[in-house]
């Protein structure tokens, strides 16, 4: 059970929130939010922290998502739920077409190829007007039911994207610690050593890009009829980078990290708002520092920061009973 | 019949041809050594034989398949293993994950069933767990089974490669200068595992600049020389060989001179 423990923490944490502060606009509103950067977070850590493979077009996944089910639902009349599984099952498909190509590349050369597909995938949203509504976007889009619980207030967004956060967090966990998960890190480390270990290195990196992929889609499906409104600005270009800062922050290869630096990046700004034209500045300035203080993210550092300490003061504890035992040996002999 | 049948190799690179010609067989479960000096091919070939290089000519029959044209996952599937001269180790993984890592092919579960962890996902990695102690141990690594592998000094990460190699059950094992950049002590500890090796019953394929080493656990010897075949015999026949002492030893002889 140890493996879980940081997972029952944070389904304890998502369910006891909104008891303690209920009607809570940091809560339900910031949260949701939150939450579902967590979720993409967490599916691009998988990608990046630990199979090394980086991608600065993960939006665009999520747009489609939310596109597909947009469209879907106000220009054709779809239930919601199926239009969750249409999105998801067009972007696996497109990822997977794009990921042998593009997976072949390394370091610079595969962050400008996703950075390339994120633009197209935008490009394409706001001028296929007819379908995508341009760059006005889409509205309208009906909210989820499940069994007649229509899901249409804030609280009800909280249980519904809190529930899904778990999932996410136990399947990410669950992969890590796996043979699957092992030959992730792998490829990560040595990708020639992974394939002399019988890894198919390709495979491997079109597994977890379309796998990520699917995850984002239906992120962004939800999005969609969270937000029951649809626009290109969420999913261009600097939401790819602002994903890629939370797994960062947070810590790569770390899916606790990853939903804390969600949560973090989420959070600050509308904390800063506080400080009004200096928002970004601060913002930036917080950014810079935690990468010059702790290169391994957030998450990593301060693990590592409480394990030093920890370990001091046991040091000075066996010290303390080091200096009490040679003071009592003295004192037997004193007897003696 | 040869447990490695090499016939014909040839392979350049942008008009420099770094192996010609080279035809050698490896015997079942015998230490085999190449030897030759720095820049002779070693690596070269090495590269060949687990699928990494594809040679522009020749072929490399392993138990009667033919190696070339394989992908390294798929040499690695017929039961062959390597080290690599300049550790190849899983940085960011612990000793165990990485020797885990070496049971890749014993095992089988799925991105999509370890998602969702089934059932088989726990037995999985039960055994993959025992699989691993067992390399560790017979490796002598017991000490390190849950150190981060960055946190290790060369000489025992030389052994984890071993080890990570060995989780794999290979017919074959080549090792490429297990005892480079090791210290005395170490060297008499690589020599004693490579002979546990192979009396476990897995054939080695050696690459070694240490001719101590060298003549004290190998087979059959193989010395190439500008990525041709030079000599090949058993140690004591190597040793005497005026060729190879002229192509060998004769250089250093000079130099002292």
């Amino acid at each position: 059970m140890k493996r879980l423990s940081g997972f029952f923490l944070l389904a304890v944490a998502i369910v006891v929130l909104p008891f303690i502060f209920p009607d809570n606009y940091f809560v339900t509103v910031v949260g949701v939010s939150a939450g579902l950067h967590a979720i993409l977070a967490v599916s691009l850590n998988l990608l990046m922290g630990y199979a090394g493979q980086i991608s600065l077009g993960h939006a665009a996944f999520f747009g489609i998502g939310a596109y597909t089910s947009a469209i879907l639902t106000t220009r054709y009349g779809w239930n919601p739920w199926p239009t969750i599984l249409v999105g998801a099952a067009f972007t696996g498909v497109l990822a997977y077409i794009v990921a042998r190509p593009i997976l072949k590349l390394k370091g610079h050369y595969l962050a400008m190829a996703t950075l390339g597909l994120g633009i197209i995938v935008h490009i394409f949203i706001v001028q296929l007007g007819w379908l995508t509504g341009g760059p006005d976007g889409l509205g309208g889009i009906p909210t989820l039911s499940l069994f007649g619980w229509e899901v249409d207030s804030d609280a009800r967004w909280y249980v519904v994207i809190g529930a899904l956060l778990l999932i996410v967090v136990w399947l990410a966990l669950n992969i890590i610690d796996s043979r699957s998960g092992r030959a992730l890190r792998a490829l990560h480390g040595s990708e020639v050593a992974a394939e002399m270990m019988g890894i198919n290195t390709a495979a491997t990196k079109t597994g977890v890009f379309v796998l990520a992929a699917l995850i984002a889609s239906v992120a962004g499906s939800v999005f969609a009829h969270q937000q029951a409104f649809v626009s290109p600005d969420s999913f261009s270009f600097f939401f790819s980078i602002e994903l890629v800062t939370m797994v960062v922050l947070g810590g790569m290869a770390s899916t606790y990290g990853a939903v804390l630096g969600a949560i973090i990046l989420t959070f600050l700004p509308e904390l800063l708002v506080v400080f009004e034209d200096y928002e970004v500045m601060i913002f930036g300035g917080i950014l810079m520092g935690t990468m010059i203080f702790l290169p391994q993210g957030l998450f990593v550092g301060l693990q590592e920061l409480l394990r030093k300490l920890t370990r001091r003061r046991q040091r000075a504890a066996q010290a303390a009973q080091a200096t009490e035992a040679t003071k009592q040996k003295e004192d037997n002999h004193g007897v003696a | 019949m040869a447990l490695l049948d090499v016939k014909d190799l040839t392979i350049s690179f942008g008009g420099v041809t770094a192996i010609a010609d080279l035809h050698f067989e490896v015997p079942e479960s015998q230490v085999y050594a190449v030897i030759g000096p720095n820049g002779a091919g070693k690596t070269t070939l090495f590269n060949m034989l687990s699928g990494i290089y594809r040679p522009n000519e020749g072929s490399i029959k392993f138990q009667n398949q033919e190696i070339v044209g394989r992908l390294p996952h798929r040499v690695a599937k017929m039961g062959i293993s390597r080290t690599f001269q300049n550790l190849q180790m899983f940085f960011n993984m612990s000793v165990l994950d990485n020797v885990k890592v070496g049971c890749h092919l014993r095992t089988h579960s799925h991105l999509w069933s370890a998602a969702l962890r089934l059932p088989n996902i726990l037995k999985e990695e039960r055994q993959a767990q025992a699989w691993a102690r067992e390399a560790l141990l017979f490796c002598g690594l017991e000490k390190y089974i849950n150190m981060p592998a960055d946190s290790l000094p060369y000489g025992v990460l030389k052994r984890v490669e071993i080890a990570r190699a060995l989780a794999a059950q290979p017919k074959l094992l080549l090792m490429d200068e297990p005892a480079a950049g090791l210290n005395d002590t170490e060297t008499v500890e690589m020599r004693e595992l490579i002979r546990r090796i192979s009396q476990a019953g897995i054939s080695v394929l050696l690459v070694e600049h240490n001719m101590g080493l060298v003549m004290q656990v190998s087979d059959r010897i193989l010395v190439i020389d500008y990525g041709s075949r030079l000599a090949e015999g058993l140690p004591e026949e190597i040793q005497n060989n005026p060729k190879v002492i002229e192509a060998y030893l004769g250089g250093e002889v000079q130099y002292a001179v």
